[in-house]
């Protein structure tokens, strides 16, 4: 087989994650192409987590609707992913779990108690009945004691259960992959790297023996390794995107704690002594904003991270970086809006606040990170454009991208550059005498002056001013400044190459007579669909905002179908507005889980056959 | 051989828009010649203000001006100095701006106590915007720019830069502008977070508060022999009298209000705090550190291997 999914589900602090990370790690060793996503509550302990770890022969940027194993940590993921597996696949829980009623589930939605009870036609049903409708659909129920298996383990060594239970989730890791007849060593290899402290090791080397010491894995499906890890890598996009920003020399970063954003500035934080940048967490997000402003009018490369309802307090503040011309990045993790929403889920609902965000007219630019690895390479060039173009960039990932993890082969650096843009040099003989940060230029673009520049003094502030930065209600002076700042979007769009701002797969096969146009993290699974349908060309958009014209010359006379995840189609909205073309129809998504590649080949095969909707709404995932 | 700078060399060319007789002009000449007396480079000198009449300061005065947001100043001028902790920064702001709007990040810079100085025009009322009641208007008090007396209670900012955990905190009038100047530069040279409340009488809204007013009340704590200096070794008792003896001067109002120095010790800067797990900071900087494309990543990049 050359393709695998497995599905660890448990309450938050259960090891979900360490599980997922061990399974994912061992079977990259043997040589898989991994492709990993996380859904998680807004919640410390015991609300529902599960990860998704996908294999393939081939590199994998996306996921899949229906999994072959799941693993059950605790009663209520089992009545969570009836239909999530697939007909022949199978099952891994405790048998303590059976006699539990759906009533006393975990943390279970009520809603998902009403249509379970409503499916299987019982008025109180219980786990057991559950696995008897998994059992329905072809799929193998084991049951399988992990914490007997540790107790054992534990006696060997003479450990308490109490403490050899610590291992459960190798053990449930173990399991699955002794079920699939996939070799001990590579999982007893990461466990040797994961686990330094000896005793931790011993355990958990002895629970994977025991494990395997039973005959017999009760499952069809294998799973062998294909080859080695060969210096590949396995990040997610947070991870990717803090790297990206050091990869870029960010001097500065501020961040105010928010779910999904934390991870970068924490990763940041965490590695400050060999990034070489200083991260602060601040009061609030205005704080954060205001901060990367102050720390980039010195001439340090300045950052600040933070997802909708952060971003949302920014907007004073980028239109204040707007108007003096400051380089700034605020990288908005887009999550499930509005207001509080859905913290932990993905969404792209933030792209017309981006585009709008602050009073006023002034130059920004909005980009889009497609997957992980796009991740690393737009951070370093949002930095890059920030201060060639002198203004905010707002660099746009979804959580789902975000949460994400992939095997790579380590990205090829060598490409890498740092453009700083005109600045103004320091004047040997220390001139007191003004300059002119604003000076009026056919581009745009006026020579940046670090505070402190030797014979640089000038002003700054948010008022209208003149090529100094002096206060101005000047009628005359006032058009010249705004023309001149706004010119710089023009500038941009001349400079920047078109596979800068977007990507064009085009489908010979067909007609090419439709044009899928997506942005952000639709880009793995609709590329998947293109696969196999063959019947579109894929227009992925990365710089959103200065739009690209050419884009519309693409869609012109096609079958324009846009596909994101939001309520109104936002992309398709600012499209519409741009182009003059109204997209024929919107596929969207806005229940806060990530579209599947199976999704996506559906959604399209209607929107490309007769009698297409105008709005096709996606519901997909649990 | 060291540059000497003029005192007009820290004037700038603009004429300051302010009413004739504001107290803005005493903290302006204050200023500029603490600047002057400091001998401070007007290349390397940023002055950070926020919005309102206040806020129009560094434009009168020929170094970099950082005109920012209403409530915001303290936070911009907290990324300049961390950026580039070289760079002499002075923020200045109005009373509306630092402890109404600003209140949030009033407190976090005194949980800070970065090296810069803050100077706080007090003058109960938001004169720009026609006179409304400030933070430091007490409640009842009617200045001829309000319709009816006050329904707010107001604050007191030199208690508020104590909870904050602010290291020097004065007090100076707008028209004692040698005991002004003297304040700017102890504050300056202070090392840690520096706060001075200064009295600046509005007079086209504040007909309370006038210079008249003030000028028989203000009495000089130095002269008064009251120290303001906490040693670093000072016992829990002795520290426990000299807050009480701080809360009953900054207290003081009315008949009699004090002016000068407060509160003075010493207590790790945020810079300090900064450079224990930065590598190299100070003397590198984020403003100027040598970029490399890629810098450490390939060595970051290992954590990832598989």
């Amino acid at each position: 087989m050359n393709k695998l999914t497995w599905r660890v589900g448990g309450a938050q602090g259960s090891g979900v994650d360490t599980a997922a990370n061990l399974f994912a790690r061992t079977a990259a060793k043997g040589g898989w192409w991994v492709f990993s996503r996380r859904e998680y509550y807004s919640n410390i302990m015991g609300r529902h987590s599960y990860l998704d770890v996908a294999l393939d022969d081939q590199p994998l940027n996306t996921f899949y609707d229906q999994v072959d194993l799941l693993v059950a940590f605790d009663d209520e993921t089992l009545p969570r992913h009836l239909g999530q597996v697939k007909p022949g696949g199978a099952v891994l829980y405790d048998p303590r779990f059976e006699k539990i009623k759906l009533a006393k589930a975990g943390f279970l939605d009520r809603r998902i108690q009403a249509d379970l009870a409503a499916r299987l036609e019982l008025e109180d049903p219980g786990i057991g009945d559950v696995l008897a409708a998994y059992r329905e659909e072809k799929i193998l129920t084991l049951p399988y004691d992990f914490e007997t298996v540790c107790d054992r383990a534990g006696e060997k060594l003479g450990l308490e259960p109490a403490k050899a239970r610590r291992a459960v989730n190798t053990a449930a890791v173990a399991a699955s992959l002794w079920l699939l007849r996939y070799p001990s060593e590579a999982l007893l290899e990461v466990l040797a790297e994961r686990f330094r402290n000896r005793d931790v090791q011993v355990l958990n080397q002895a629970v994977v023996n025991e494990v395997y010491s039973q005959d017999s894995p009760p499952f069809s499906q294998e799973l062998a390794p294909i080859g080695s890890s060969d210096g590949r890598i396995y990040l997610s996009g947070a991870q990717s995107a803090a790297l990206g920003k050091i990869a870029g020399g960010l001097g500065f970063q501020t961040y105010y704690p928010i779910s999904p954003a934390t991870d970068e500035s924490v990763f940041l934080e965490a590695h400050a002594d060999k990034s070489g940048s200083v991260v602060i967490q601040t009061e609030d997000e205005i704080a954060a904003i205001t901060m990367a402003i102050g720390a980039a009018l010195t001439g340090a490369r300045s950052a600040t991270a933070t997802s909708g309802p952060g971003f949302s307090l920014m907007a004073e503040g980028i239109g204040w970086a707007g108007m003096n011309e400051t380089p700034v990045v605020v990288t908005v993790y887009q999550r499930g809006g509005p207001s509080t929403g859905l913290p932990t889920r993905t969404e792209q609902g933030d792209l017309q606040f981006a585009l709008h965000a602050g009073h006023g007219d002034f130059p920004k630019m909005v980009l889009a990170s497609a997957d992980v690895e796009a991740c690393f390479f737009d951070a370093a060039q949002a930095l890059n454009w920030a201060e060639e173009y002198q203004l905010p960039v707002i660099h746009l990932i979804d959580k789902y991208i975000a949460n994400s993890s992939r095997t790579y082969l380590p990205f090829d650096q060598s490409g890498l550059e740092i453009r700083r843009g005109e600045v103004r040099p320091a004047d040997p003989e220390r001139s007191l005498a003004p300059a002119p940060r604003f000076v009026n230029s056919e581009s745009g673009i006026s020579p940046r002056i670090p505070l402190g520049t030797p014979g640089g003094i000038h002003w700054l502030t948010g008022n209208e001013h003149d090529a100094y930065g002096h206060v101005t209600e000047d009628p005359v002076v006032r058009v010249e400044r705004y023309e001149k700042r706004m010119r710089k979007l023009d500038t941009a769009l001349e400079r920047i190459p078109i596979y800068e701002r977007y990507n064009y797969w085009s489908d010979p096969s067909s007609a090419a007579a439709a044009v899928v146009v997506g942005w952000g993290s639709v880009k793995g699974a609709v590329l998947a669909a293109q696969e196999e349908l063959k019947n579109f060309s894929y227009l992925q958009i990365r710089l959103l905002w200065p739009f690209s014209p050419e884009i519309e010359g693409i869609l012109t006379d096609k079958r324009v179908i846009v596909i994101e995840h939001n309520y109104r189609g936002q992309l398709a909205d600012l499209i519409a507005q741009e182009t003059g073309i109204r997209a024929h129809t919107r596929i969207l998504k806005y229940n806060g889980r990530p579209i599947s590649a199976g999704e996506a080949k559906t959604a399209l095969s209607q929107a490309l056959g007769k009698e297409p909707p105008a709005r096709l709404v996606l519901y997909g995932g649990v | 051989m060291a540059i000497k700078f003029q005192l007009k060399d820290y004037k700038a060319d603009t004429h300051p828009d302010w009413c004739p007789g504001c107290g803005d002009f005493g903290i302006l000449n204050a200023i500029q010649s603490s600047l002057f007396e400091l001998e401070l480079d007007p290349n390397n000198v940023t002055i950070f203000s926020g919005i309102g009449c206040s806020g129009k300061s560094n434009h009168y005065l020929e170094t970099y001006g950082i005109h920012t947001l209403h409530g915001r100043v303290l936070p911009f001028a907290t990324g300049a100095k961390l950026a580039n902790p070289h760079l002499a920064v002075i923020v200045v702001g109005g009373d509306g701006d630092g402890l109404g709007i600003g209140a949030g990040h009033f407190v976090a810079a005194g949980r800070r106590n970065l090296d810069l100085l803050y100077v706080f025009y007090d003058n109960e009322v938001y004169g720009l915007t026609k006179g409304q009641a400030a933070p430091t208007l007490a409640l009842g008090d009617r200045p001829k720019s309000l319709p009816r007396p006050n329904v707010q209670g107001k604050v007191n900012p030199l208690l508020e830069a104590f909870a904050a955990g602010f290291t020097f905190i004065a007090r100076g009038y707008a028209y004692n502008i040698k005991e002004l100047k003297a304040l700017i530069q102890e504050g300056y040279n202070h090392p840690g977070l520096a706060f001075i409340d200064v009295l600046q009488p509005c007079p086209t809204y504040n007909n309370l508060h006038t210079k008249e007013w003030f000028g028989p009340r203000v009495y000089s704590l130095a002269e008064d022999g009251y120290d303001p200096l906490i040693p670093a070794d000072l016992g829990e008792e002795a520290l426990s009298q000299k807050v009480g003896d701080f809360v009953g001067k900054a207290t003081e109002w009315g008949e009699k209000i004090p002016t000068g120095i407060f509160w003075r010790h010493l207590s790790p800067t945020f810079e300090e705090r900064v450079a224990a797990y930065t590598p190299g900071y100070p003397e590198v900087a984020p403003a100027t550190r040598e970029l490399v494309p890629g810098g450490k990543v390939a060595e970051l990049m290992e954590e990832f291997a598989l």
